[in-house]
């Protein structure tokens, strides 16, 4: 074993007896550690326990602000302490932290009574790719109007990054919509499922709700099929689907930024 | 199969400002996308702002549309937080290249990083963790600081820490071990006397001493900040570097003792939570300015001025 190696492996111990307690409430200090005279030392790798639980509920919390306010701060903030411990980050990018949130609240005991949360959280996950997907542009209702009639139906689109769509069997958009911001809330009486549609045509982030069969058929735009199949299948699911209504949709909300025609 | 439209998938080219050759005398503050508005309203100028590197590595969005709008005004300092340099594993090969490629983009005139590590066995703790100095360590920086400058194609400045425990196995004093570090590798340093304040005061250090240690030739950028001051369970001391207030009369004493020995040397004030309006954190650069200038009057001003 050559010098460095060694030292490499002497210092990652060390580092490893010092991440053991930072976690773990009733783990003990590590060796090594020390204070001055006078001092507590476990005050003092406390402030490391704290800052580390601490920043990482706080990153949570940004980025799911409107599960935060809808559970309270302390309801949010507990739950988060079992998630961090559970699963800390593996990335260094915050942004991408809590993916497994909208799992995780489905399984946490003390959610049961909020069945659409998970799906409110999955809404603000989606708005948070959303936010930080590259900058492309859209393509607009021109791309229809100099296409042949006959040639519509063997359109394929390409999503814009941000594109995102969440279903769900509660009103999830509406619940999210109402808790993205500080305003009051009202009673929602809707016990209607609302599949969500997360896109960012600009510079900000829109979350709409689609009309009827409008989750199948962009799934399956986004998936690579052709119009026709798309449309043929949305009108399978949902037989009252209204083609002008979701193109147009579509179209307005940014979901695509390229579109081919002709033989895949 | 014939094209409509293409999809665009290129980085859009945007114009950034060629760096600024010399930030020498300039002072400025942390960017905060809620002071946006209230900068570009403003029109500060002679200032520079600092922006921590992890939040502009999405890949576009609102965030990048901000920073371009400061790039295009003002020199820019990117301050990474969690290379874990001070790990002994490897540096994340992604995370480098993120970082490489904010450099690219936005071609800022300082780049820096924290003498800590944050990352362990594939779980990063969001935190500046503290590391003893001993030669084994120093190896490891070391490897680490040149590392990320041959990524970077830029000296990079590493920042003294805010740390709440020493340890016994240390070999060598903090300035030593950053004098080293320059030696060895060419890098820069970036000195933040609130972190001076802090880790001396919680380790019973008078940071004067400290300073007369500090290899102050070695110094490319300033950090000040507030700290929040606690008590420990046995009602010693015990500073926290918050970056949640203004900075404290002490730090700015140390700031006049500092000014004193190395003149011009590019101060920001940072801010990171606790967030007050523009203009409170817009007096805390001024107030650095004037203390850089000492008695002569400050050339900054507001929006009458032309830029």
């Amino acid at each position: 074993m050559s010098a460095n190696t060694h030292h490499a492996n002497s210092q990652t111990s060390f580092q490893a007896n010092f991440v053991t307690g930072l976690l773990d409430p009733d783990a003990g200090i590590p060796d090594d550690v020390h204070a001055p005279a006078g001092a507590s030392v476990m005050s003092r790798y406390n402030v490391y326990r704290n800052n580390v639980t601490v920043s990482l509920i706080n990153a949570l919390a940004s980025v799911y602000p409107a599960v935060q306010r809808i559970t309270g701060v302390d309801f949010f903030r507990a739950m988060a302490r079992f998630y961090v411990r559970a699963k800390p980050p593996a990335s260094p990018l915050l942004f991408e932290y809590g993916r497994q949130v909208p799992a995780f609240i489905e399984s946490y005991e003390y959610a049961q009574q909020m069945p659409w949360l998970a799906d409110v959280a999955r809404l603000e996950r989606a708005w948070l790719d959303a936010y930080h997907a590259a900058d492309l542009s859209v393509i607009e209702y021109g791309v229809f109007a100099e296409l042949a009639p006959d040639l519509l139906g063997s359109l394929r689109f390409t999503p814009h990054p941000a594109t995102r769509i969440v279903r769900s069997a509660y009103p999830a958009v509406t619940i999210f919509a109402m808790n993205r911001r500080e305003a009051p809330v009202s009673p929602i009486c809707s016990t209607d499922s609302e599949d969500g549609l997360v896109t960012r045509p600009d510079h900000e982030v829109l979350v709409s709700k689609l009309p009827p069969g409008g989750a199948v058929f962009l799934s399956r735009l986004i998936d690579g099929a052709s119009l026709d199949v798309a449309v043929s299948e949305a009108f399978t699911d949902t037989p009252s689907f209204d083609l002008q209504v979701n193109l147009a949709g579509m179209i307005s909300a940014g979901v695509f930024i390229g579109v081919t025609y002709g033989e895949s | 199969m014939r094209t409509l439209t293409d999809a665009d998938t290129g980085v859009a080219h945007r114009h950034l400002r060629p760096p600024s050759p010399n930030m020498k005398g300039l002072a400025g503050a942390s960017f905060k996308h809620e002071h946006l508005a209230a900068i570009l309203e403003e029109r500060p100028h002679d200032t520079f702002f600092e922006v921590h590197a992890e939040n502009y590595m999405g890949a576009g969005g609102p965030a990048h549309r901000a920073l371009e709008n400061i790039r295009n005004r003002h020199p820019l300092s990117i301050h990474g937080v969690c290379m874990s340099l001070g790990g002994a594993q490897p540096l994340d090969a992604d995370h480098l290249n993120r970082v490489r490629d904010v450099c690219n983009r936005y071609e800022p005139d300082l780049v820096s990083e924290h003498l800590a590590w944050s990352s362990h066995s594939g779980a990063f703790y969001n935190d500046l963790l503290p590391l003893p100095y001993t030669q084994d360590t120093l190896s490891h920086v070391c490897a680490h600081v040149e590392q990320v400058q041959d990524a970077i194609r830029r000296p990079l400045l590493l920042e003294n820490p805010s740390t709440y425990v020493t340890f016994a196995s240390s070999s060598m004093s903090e300035p030593e071990f950053l004098k080293a570090v320059t030696v060895r590798t060419g890098c820069g340093l970036l000195l933040d006397i609130n972190n001076v304040f802090v880790s001396t005061t919680n380790h019973g250090y008078d940071a004067k001493t400290y300073l007369d240690e500090f290899p102050l030739n070695a110094v490319r950028q300033i950090h000040l900040a507030g700290h929040t001051r606690q008590q420990d369970t046995e009602a010693a001391s015990l500073l926290i570097d918050s970056h949640d207030a203004p900075v404290s009369d002490a730090v700015w004493a140390l700031y006049d003792e500092v000014t004193a020995r190395v003149a011009q040397i590019p101060t920001l004030i940072e801010w990171d939570s606790a967030l007050p309006e523009w203009k409170v954190l817009w007096a805390e650069v001024v107030k650095a300015r004037q203390r850089m200038d000492g008695s002569r009057p400050s050339p900054m001003g507001g929006r009458a001025d032309v830029c």
